[in-house]
This record gives C-alpha cells, structure tokens and sequence, in this order.
C-alpha cells in the first residue's frame, strides 16, 4: 500500500503547484509589482526642505490633519511623471484634494520651472534634492503616489504613474472617506 | 482567400486530430487493425493540413497582407525578408501555430518512421499525440485565432519587436520547439506503454531515438537563446536565471536524466516505472514552461506573450496532459515489474546516481522559479530569486555530477569494482588537478571555486577522451559503434561549455567609460580609441554607431562598431554589441546613451573562453546526431516483436 502512495505523490505534486497557479490568476496578481512595506502603517517622517521660497519646511504635522493627503514624488528629469501630472491638476482643482509635492533629486530651479510651465497642483511642496526623504519613504523611482489617511496612516502605495482608473477607483472613494 | 484557407485547414486538422485521438485507441484496444491503421493515415493528413495553414500564415505575411490582424499587429512592410517570414512565430498566435505544425509532424514521423513498432503500441502513440495535438488545434481557434482579418486594412503594420529582429532569434524559437514538442512523442510513448501495461527492452530502444532527437534540439535551442541574450542584452552575461531561461532548463535535465535512465531499461530491464514518469515529465516540464512564459504568472524577458486570460487554458491543459498523465501512471505503474538485479557500484548505479543528481537540478530550478510564486501568494512578501540562490545550489550539485560522469563508462554492468575504473582515471584526474592549480595561480586568483570549477571543465574532456582512446586500444583501434561514439563528444563537451561558463563568469573584466570622440582607453592589454559617433539610416530603424579602433602596443588590432539601435515604428531601443573573437576570448563592446556634448557610455568586456560556451553545447548536440545516426537505433527493434507484440498487448488490457 505504501508504494502505491509513493506512485501518486507527483500527481500530488502537481495539484498543489497547480492550484497555486490558479489561484495566482484568479486574484490577478501582478508578479511585476514590488509591494510596498508601508500600507497600513505609521506614514514615515516627513521632514523636506520647502520648494517654494519663503514657506515653511514640510512636517509630519501636515500628515494629522484629520484629512486625507496625497504624496506625490516627482522630478522634472521623469517622463512618466510629466504623463501622471494633469491627474493631479484636476484632483486639485477639482476634488480639492491635498496634494503634497516632493521633487525628487530634482533642481529646485528645474522643479520650479517645470510645475510654471505645467501647473502647480501642491498645496505643499518640498525639495528632497539628496533623495534622503526618499530613502525614509522605501521609493525605487519616481513617481511614487501614497495616500495617507487623517491619522497619518499609509493607505495606498502607487509605484509608477498614476491611471485614469486608479484616479476613478481608488482616490475618489478615499478622499470621499470610503477607506 | 489564402487566410480564409489556412483558417479552414486549421478546422478539418482539429476534425481529423479528433478522430485521430479516438479511434486508433478504440481499435487497439480491440485488436482491430483497421481502425489501429488509421491513426497512420490520420497523422500524415493532420499535418498536410497544418503544413497548409503554416504556409498561410506565412504566404500573409510575406505579402504583408495587412487585412489580417496578425500581420497587422506583427508585421511592417519595410521589414527585411526574414524578419516577414520570422514574425510569424514571433507572436503569440503564430508560436502557437508553430507548435501544432511540429507537434503534427512529429506526430507524421511517428506514422513513417514507426513502421517497425507493433501495430497497438504504434496506434496508441499516434492517438495520444493527437490528443495533444486537439488540445493546441482547439487553444488556436477558439482563443488565439491567427487568421482573423480586420476591415478595412490600415496602411501598415505595428511592426515586429525589435528585440526579435535578429537573426539568432529567428531561429531560436523553432529549434526551441523542436525540442519541447519532441518530447510529446516520449510522453506518447510513456502513456502508450501504461495503457499497454508493458514496458521492456524494445520499448526503450523505440523511446531513445526520439528522446535524443529531442534532446539535440532543445539543446541547441536553449544554446541560441543564451547567445542571444549574450549579444543583444549587452549586460556581458549568458545565462541570468529569468524564469523563461529556466523554464526550458528544467525539461533539458529531465531529458538528460531520461536519455540515461532509458539505457538501463533498454540493456538491464530496471528502471521502468521511473524512466516512464521521466518521459512524462520531461514533456509536462516542457507545457509548465509554456505556461509560466505566456499566463503572466511570472514577469521575464518574454512578457510581450502575457495574456492571463489564455493562462487559464493553459493551465487547464497543463493539468489535462500531465495530471492525466500522472493519474495514469499512479494506476499502472505500480504493475511494471522490474528485471534486472545489480549492485549499487555498478553501471546502473551509476546511471541512478546520474538521474538522482538531474533531477535534484530540475527540482532546484523548479523550486527557485517558483519560490516568489508561493511567497508571493502566502505571505504576500516581494521577492525575486535570481543568481546567488541558483550559484548557492545549481553549481554544487553539479559538482559530484561531473565527478561521476567520467567513472561511469568504466563500470561494467551490474556489479563493478571502483578500484580498477578509477585507476583508468589517474591521467585525466592529475591533469585536472594540474589545470586547476595552474587557473588559480597563473590565470586568475580571484576566486578559488572557479578555479576548481575549470579543473572539473578539464577532467571532463581529459577523462572522456582517455576513456575512448582506452577504448580504441582495446578493440585494435576499431572506431566505436556511434552511440558509444556520441557520448563521448556529448560528454566531452559539457566539460568545454564548463570551461567556457567558468572563463565568461569569473574571469571577465568589464570597463564602463563615458567617452567622447578622440578619446582613448586602456583595457585589458588592448587600446581603445574612439574614432567617431555617426548616425545611421536600417530598413526600418534609424541607429548611432560608434567606431572604435582598438590597437595593442600601438599596432592596429581590429575595430569595433557597437550600435544602439531605435526602431521607428515601436520607438523602442535596442543594443547592437560588436564583438571581436578568437574562439579563446571574446572582445566586447556595447553603446550606451550620449550625445556629443558630454559623450557616449561605452561599455567594455573581456571575456575569456566565452564562445566556449556555445561551441560546447553546438558539440554535445552533434554528438547527440552522432548518436542518433547508429544503425543500432535507426533500424529498431528486431522484427520478431512485432508478433510477439500484439497478443501480450491485448492480455495486458
């Protein structure tokens, strides 16, 4: 009986590596996606220079304002970022979102001209010019998007430009406070 | 009209793929030798037809007939000739049509080649390959069809990926599939012999031809395919452990595996049950690898095949061919009674040792390919598996393999004394300790483990020469029969693709420079000037290209042209690296991003012993040809088992 077992164990094999594929495509997994660590933790601290002269330096303050905030990384040298930036201008303008800006390794003279020529969605913006507010923030890349809620937690991490879709299906409903 | 064709043949080849895949079956298990004949008449039409639905394709896009969305999406008018012809497999749908063609093919092999097999066995192979043969047919039509026309026609196509355009990728695919769909005749084979419930001598020798033939191929396959990434990707490397890379590894050892464990069933009537689930394995390695490329449950370098929603039938495929498989052999399999008896230190222990030490590879491969897979899914935790795991525990293993792989054609059969074999070794084991001393200290010292790797490069050849010239002195120096013949090249040449890796891996030197016209470079004994940066107009590409003189000791030595390559249609960038070889070291050069102001990163490697690489796996699949050329295997079983053959048959039902 024994060796009979023996004799069904790479059948038995394949039905665990099986239903782990079947599973991976019906929860329509991305294996290009990276994860992020910080979805539903503490945000990390925000400490920026500001980017525009004779504001105040950005602060974990304006993260626990009881109001959601979006934080956007962003450098005037990224061409995806430049695709993701009229989102951004209409959440601001129309949704009245706050939006945080960080430019990236970015020129704070580059930045500055780059948001005048496009539009200045940033209720708040900092320059991050030696990445170290992006090293607290675990980013591979700009742009990085994370929506943190009133309480200062990270709610969503968004690694690369944002979409149409992900403005309609996931920023709405957080802003509006459905998460 | 041509398309509309293909489209119809492709339907009448699902029809008779259908009734090739039943009534040979029902025939056989009936002992009706008219319905077992179809099978051969069914495998000969089902490939006329698919041959007329290739030539289809192919004729559309040739013609760049741009009414049919393939063409469309695949193709541009002012592609060269070959690309046309090679973008029909560079897809999706036509990779798909590709298999049908040369899984029906083989399938039409079978029927002409297996004249001398008894009829039932022939018959059920046939039924089975067909059944294959249903499940791609009906996977084109019903959800990749390759003929569907657009309307109206736009005025060009999308063009190919321009990483395709190339010819070591021209090729690269077909041989690929040579080898993966060959092993769907094992696989037949296997299931035949369980539905038999027979599995002897003959059998093996019926197995081993088309095993090999398989095995060459997808050997010279996998062997492109690292070329290519060589010269294309531009990163200096030739195996980097993507999943797609070790999608095809993985069938290439349980062939490996398989080849060997068939010897002992064919000369020592052991191993059956084992080499049967060998055979089905190394066809379901071959569908998984399929699957991970093309279902977008993994990211690799192949992600423009992704399509989830086709993964679900892949994979509902995978599990109908290998579950079935695997079922059927967890029924039957336990019925096979093993023959022969022998000790551990004998040739057939040997033979196990060697299949044990393939298969732990496949499973390593198999477990580091997956591994994000399952993390991913359980945990929900990111990680990627790339070569420090496989250099961790890929390398090590094949360490006793190597070991082995000399000792075993001195042990005779059964029982044998390890004593006098190792004897036989002595030369080649001093001239490997010699070659690895003399690496570590005069070739390069940085790292010990190559230096140790070489030697085991160097005992290979050393040993696996000795053993054949020991050979010729014993028989009066009369040439081996071709088997014999071809493992000792097969054998002989993993030590030179050994030899190869270690020289390409550990003791290449790279130099990264930001360089502007006029201005020089020392590397590697070698003086490098670059001349100038000029633009260039391809048929379907605008490219720069640098020139850059490399002279020693101030003498003119060669010049090197790297290309970065745009593609205009995809707007997509590509790396041409110019390369300079003397078959004992590559020099290799590739152009990065610039401009003149600031200058253009120029990227350069030395890279010794690298077209080693390739030459050696070029030469384990000649030895491969060499050992399919025996007349041995060619003529077959005796003829007196095809009598012997059909009562047994129906006894076992």
């Amino acid at each position: 009986m024994n060796r009979r077992l023996l004799f069904l164990l790479p059948l038995a094999t394949l039905a665990l590596m099986a239903g782990f594929f079947a599973w991976s495509l019906l929860a329509g997994r991305d294996p290009a996606s990276i994860g992020s660590v910080l979805v539903g933790r503490e945000a990390p601290r925000l400490d920026v220079k500001p980017l525009r002269e004779g504001e105040p330096p950005l602060t974990d303050a304006l993260l626990h304002t009881g109001k959601p905030v979006i934080v956007n990384f962003f450098a005037s040298w990224c061409t995806p970022c430049l695709a993701e930036h009229p989102l951004f201008t209409r959440l601001a303008t129309r949704e009245g979102a706050v939006i945080i800006g960080v430019a990236w390794k970015n020129k704070p003279a580059d930045a500055l001209a780059w948001l005048k020529r496009l539009g200045d969605p940033y209720k708040f913006a900092g320059a991050d010019l030696d990445g170290r507010a992006g090293l607290d923030w675990g980013l591979s890349g700009v742009p990085e998007t994370y929506l943190v809620d009133g309480q200062g937690i990270v709610r969503r991490h968004f690694r690369g430009p944002l979409t149409e879709r992900d403005v309609t299906e996931t920023i709405l409903p957080f802003l509006k406070g459905a998460k | 009209m041509v398309a509309e064709l293909g489209h119809f043949s492709l339907i009448l080849a699902l029809a008779v793929a259908l009734v090739q895949g039943t009534l040979p079956l029902v025939g056989a298990s009936r002992g009706d030798i008219r319905l077992m004949d179809l099978g051969r008449t069914a495998a000969l039409t089902q490939a006329l037809l698919v041959i007329v639905a290739f030539a289809a394709l192919t004729q559309a896009y040739v013609a760049s007939d741009f009414s049919v969305a393939n063409v469309v999406a695949n193709s541009h008018s002012a592609k060269p000739l070959l690309y046309k012809i090679s973008g029909v497999w560079g897809n999706h749908e036509g990779s798909m049509l590709l298999w049908a063609l040369i899984l029906a093919l083989f399938g039409a092999a079978v029927a002409v080649f297996g004249a001398g097999l008894p009829d039932s066995l022939r018959a059920r192979v046939l039924a089975i390959q067909a059944l294959i043969g249903v499940g791609f047919l009906a996977f084109l039509l019903f959800t990749s069809n390759p003929f569907e026309r657009v309307w109206p026609p736009p005025a060009d196509g999308n063009g190919l990926n321009p990483l395709l355009q190339d010819p070591g990728l021209a090729f690269h695919p077909p041989l690929l599939y040579l080898g993966y769909v060959g092993f769907s005749v094992t696989y037949a084979f296997a299931i035949a012999a369980l539905l038999e419930g027979r599995v002897d001598a003959a059998w093996a020798r019926w197995v081993r031809p088309w095993t090999l033939a398989a095995w060459c191929f997808l050997t010279l396959g996998i062997a492109l395919g690292s070329w290519w990434a060589y010269y294309i990707l531009g990163w200096g490397g030739f195996w980097f452990w993507d999943p797609v890379e070790n999608a095809s590894l993985m069938p290439w050892l349980a062939g490996t595996a398989l080849l060997h464990s068939a010897i002992v069933v064919e000369k020592r009537d052991a191993l059956k049950s084992w080499t049967v689930l060998l055979a089905i394995l190394a066809f379901s390695l071959s569908l998984l690898g399929t699957f991970l490329v093309r279902s977008g449950v993994l990211t690799s370098v192949h992600a423009f095949a992704q399509d989830p929603a086709r993964g679900m039938y892949i994979l509902g495929f995978l599990l109908f061919v290998t579950g079935g498989g695997l079922a059927l052999y967890a029924w039957r399999a336990p019925q096979l009674q093993g023959g022969g008896l022998f000790q551990p230190l004998s040739r057939e222990g040997a033979l196990i040792l060697n299949n044990l030490l393939l298969c732990t590879l496949a499973a390593t491969v198999l477990l580091g390919t997956l591994y994000p897979l399952f993390l991913d899914l359980l945990t929900g935790n990111k990680v990627s598996v790339g070569p420090p795991f496989f250099n961790a525990t890929f390398v090590p293993i094949c360490a006793p393999l190597f070991a082995a792989l000399c000792v075993g054609p001195y042990l005779g059969w059964k029982r044998a004394e390890i004593w006098p074999a190792l004897r036989h070794l002595r030369v080649a084991f001093v001239v490997a300790v010699i070659a690895a001393i003399v690496a570590a200290t005069a070739i390069d010292g940085r790292s010990t483990l190559a230096a140790l790797a070489f030697g085991f490069g160097v005992w290979l050849i050393v040993g696996s020469l000795g053993e054949f010239a020991q050979r010729l002195v014993r028989t009066g120096y009369k040439l081996p029969p071709r088997a014999s013949l071809g493992m000792t090249i097969a054998h002989a040449a993993m030590g030179v693709v050994v030899l190869g890796a270690v020289g390409t891996g550990a003791w290449n030197s790279e130099l990264i420079r930001t360089m502007k016209p006029g201005d020089r470079a020392s590397f590697a004994g070698f003086d490098f000037k670059l001349d100038r940066v000029e633009n260039l107009q391809g048929p379907n590409y605008v490219a720069e290209r640098a020139t850059l003189a490399v002279s020693v000791a101030g003498k003119p030595y060669t010049i090197l042209s790297p290309e970065r390559r745009v593609f205009t249609v995809q707007r997509r960038q590509v790396a041409e690296t110019a390369i300079h070889t003397n078959l004992l070291r590559d020099l290799y050069a590739t152009l990065g991003e610039g401009e003149a102001a600031n200058g253009w990163v120029i990227r350069l490697y030395y890279n010794p012993l690298a077209p080693w690489i390739w030459l050696g796996a070029a030469l384990a699949a000649l030895g491969g040809f060499v050992s399919l050329s025996d007349r041995r295997l060619r003529i077959g079983a005796p003829r007196g088992s095809k009598k012997a053959g059909r009562p047994m048959a129906q006894a076992a039902e």
